[in-house]
């Protein structure tokens, strides 16, 4: 479980984060929707403690992230924005890298590292370079490393950026069941279907601020749309209002 | 710990696997210098040899005049060659290069007892000249000496009464530290094959990590920033290593093919040598290696890390050109400049010189503060947010 609170972050002038709060919990797929540019990304590298608020605090299973940054870590699972794989090492020893770096015993980590290949079926790439790799593998070996260490909290920046149908479709059939393993999966994105397809509650952002917060059902009863996308663009739309943007 | 020596495998794992990393840093990096090395020292041996021993090409004009003369050059290494027309325009137009005119009275002259006239006819302006020009003078002189000495005897004359002043020249170089002089740039060459050992794996692991998008991922891992730091520089400094093993060594094997004797010059470039540089350049290899990984997490791309590291290079022509400009005596604050000391002490094994153990130790040890200073700027660096963010 995750819980934000009064997030805020600034680069200059710039007010990229402002009072943000939400909470992801256990057992749900929550998604970070909002346009490029309207923060998520600062949002989520406060929560796996690549950058550090202004102020504000964030609580992963209840340990506080400013003060334990390398037990929150352990406790997260992180697809971050920037995906970069080692191409001269194959997938299964980019993963084994990580699961290494988490403190994984050896035997521990072969095994791991194991079961999510097939969990994500990479079995015919698993000992393979990763130079010339598709995106859609990449991906796929950049989320099994950072699930190797079977986190309870999941990060995803984008996940789907880049993937084709075929990838897309796989990728949330995987995330589905690591809800149904009761895990907390918290990803960003500012595609509309995704949230509808996937997300069990949705936090709109925009401009670092958060503009509703709730399921599909209660943002459109909230806006008084029948679609989401309609419900979506009139939140936002008051936000800049708000904000004397627009 | 554990993390420094995972993050260190991956790094010499990784690295072993490119062909260009290996080719740089353990082929061409160690084997160039001495290579160049041999070719410039066969050039300067073959040149002063060949000068030496190579026979002297004039031309004569008037060998009739003065059979002996001519006889008594011959067999000092002249080669006479047949007369031309006009010597003076053969020589302008540079189809000979020396001519010996022997003038018309020269016989007359020299049964009279008078002073008999030669002509050298050459061009001062053409590089090579001079050096023929000396030895040709050289052996005219002689040979007009001896026949002096000879005329003073036959009048019951002390020969020593037309050389006032005895001229000896002793140098006291030993052939070593004659060796040193020419060597001079040796000490250079082997603090480079550090500098290109550690190079790569400095800029690929972290601007280059930075740049592929890896860096962030690594970062997020539940392992201090200090440990990745030490693991990336403890693999920099182990290419470095080996880089400087095979430098080393090659100028060991390059040192037997030099022709070191020929010339009364000798290198101490045996396995004393190996034996005392190599522990001292370690703490050296530290040093270059931390700098280089600090330069590479400070610059914003590969290609500005490679700007900065190739200009870091030229720092150790800074004391190599102070060595070999000003032969001060070796003194004790020397060795506490890193850098200075490590060149200084490579010198004196160079020269066969005993190096204190004191200067030694003291160089080791102020390199090695050096090394805790700059590791902890880089661990600043690596600390900073900006560190893994590349947009």
């Amino acid at each position: 479980m995750i819980e934000v609170r009064e997030l805020r972050k600034c680069f200059g002038a710039t007010r990229a984060v402002d009072d943000v709060s939400f909470v992801a919990r256990d057992g749900e797929i929550t998604g970070l929707l909002g346009p490029n540019g309207a923060g998520k990304t600062t949002t989520l590298r406060m929560l796996y403690t690549l950058m550090r608020p202004d102020a504000g605090s964030i609580l992963v299973d209840g340990r506080d992230a400013l003060r334990e940054p390398l037990a929150v870590r352990r406790a997260l699972g992180v697809l971050p924005d920037a995906r970069g794989l080692y191409k001269r090492l194959t997938a299964r020893e980019n993963i084994e890298y990580f699961a290494a770096l988490q403190g994984l015993e050896r035997h521990v980590a072969r095994s791991r590292t194991a079961r999510l290949l097939g969990a994500l079926d990479m079995g015919a790439i698993s000992d393979r370079r990763t130079e010339g790799f598709s995106q859609g593998e990449r991906v796929k070996t950049a989320i099994a490393r950072a699930l190797v260490h079977g986190p309870r909290n999941v990060l995803l920046d984008e996940p789907t950026n880049g993937l084709d149908v075929m990838a897309t479709r796989s990728l949330r059939e995987f995330l589905r069941a690591l809800r149904a393993e009761g895990r907390c999966v918290l990803l960003s994105t500012h595609v509309m279907q995704e949230v509808a397809a996937l997300c069990d509650r949705i936090v709109i952002i925009a401009h670092g601020r958060v503009v509703a917060d709730g399921t599909s059902d209660e943002l459109r009863a909230r806006a008084g749309e029948s679609q989401l996308e309609e419900a979506f663009m009139k939140l936002i739309g008051a936000a800049s209002r708000a904000d004397g943007l627009a | 710990m554990r993390a420094a020596l995972v993050v260190f495998c991956k790094e010499c794992r990784e690295s072993l696997r490119d062909r260009r990393v290996l080719t740089n840093t353990l082929l061409l990096g160690p084997l160039l210098g001495p290579l160049i090395f041999l070719v410039i020292m066969r050039l300067v041996v073959g040149h002063e040899l060949e000068k030496a021993e190579r026979p002297l090409p004039v031309v004569v004009i008037g060998a009739a005049r003065a059979p002996e003369l001519v006889a008594a050059l011959r067999q000092l290494g002249m080669a006479a060659r047949p007369p031309v027309a006009d010597p003076e325009l053969a020589v302008r137009e540079q189809r000979i290069d020396l001519a010996l005119r022997i003038a018309p009275g020269f016989a007359e002259d020299w049964q009279a007892g008078r002073p008999a006239e030669v002509e050298i006819i050459y061009d001062a302006s053409r590089r090579e000249a001079g050096s023929d020009v000396e030895r040709l003078r050289a052996m005219l002189d002689g040979y007009s000496r001896r026949h002096g000495v000879l005329r003073l005897l036959a009048r019951g004359l002390a020969p020593g009464l037309i050389s006032p002043l005895i001229i000896a020249a002793r140098d006291q170089a030993t052939p070593q530290a004659r060796g040193a002089l020419l060597f001079g740039m040796l000490p250079y060459m082997l603090i480079l094959t550090i500098f290109i050992g550690g190079l790569w794996l400095a800029t690929d692991s972290t601007a280059g990590e930075r740049e592929r998008q890896s860096l962030e991922p690594l970062l997020i891992n539940p392992v201090p920033r200090d440990r990745i730091l030490l693991g990336k520089l403890l693999a920099t400094a182990c290419f470095s290593l080996a880089s400087l093993c095979l430098g080393l060594l090659a100028f060991a094997i390059v040192g037997r093919f030099m022709p070191t004797e020929q010339l009364g010059r000798s290198l101490a470039l045996g396995t004393h040598f190996v034996a005392v540089a190599l522990p001292a350049l370690l703490p050296l290899v530290l040093l270059i290696c931390t700098a280089q990984v600090l330069i590479a997490a400070f610059a914003r791309s590969v290609r500005e890390a490679q700007t900065y590291l190739g200009l870091a290079q030229l720092v150790p022509v800074i004391p190599s050109i102070l060595l070999s400009v000003m032969p001060v005596k070796a003194q004790l604050w020397m060795y506490a400049v890193p850098l200075l000391g490590q060149q200084l002490t490579l010198m004196r094994l160079l020269r066969a010189e005993s190096v204190a153990g004191l200067g030694l130790a003291l160089s080791a040890l102020v390199t090695l503060l050096a090394v805790l200073l700059l590791f902890a700027l880089a661990r600043r660096v690596y600390e900073s947010e900006r560190l893994a963010i590349s947009s």
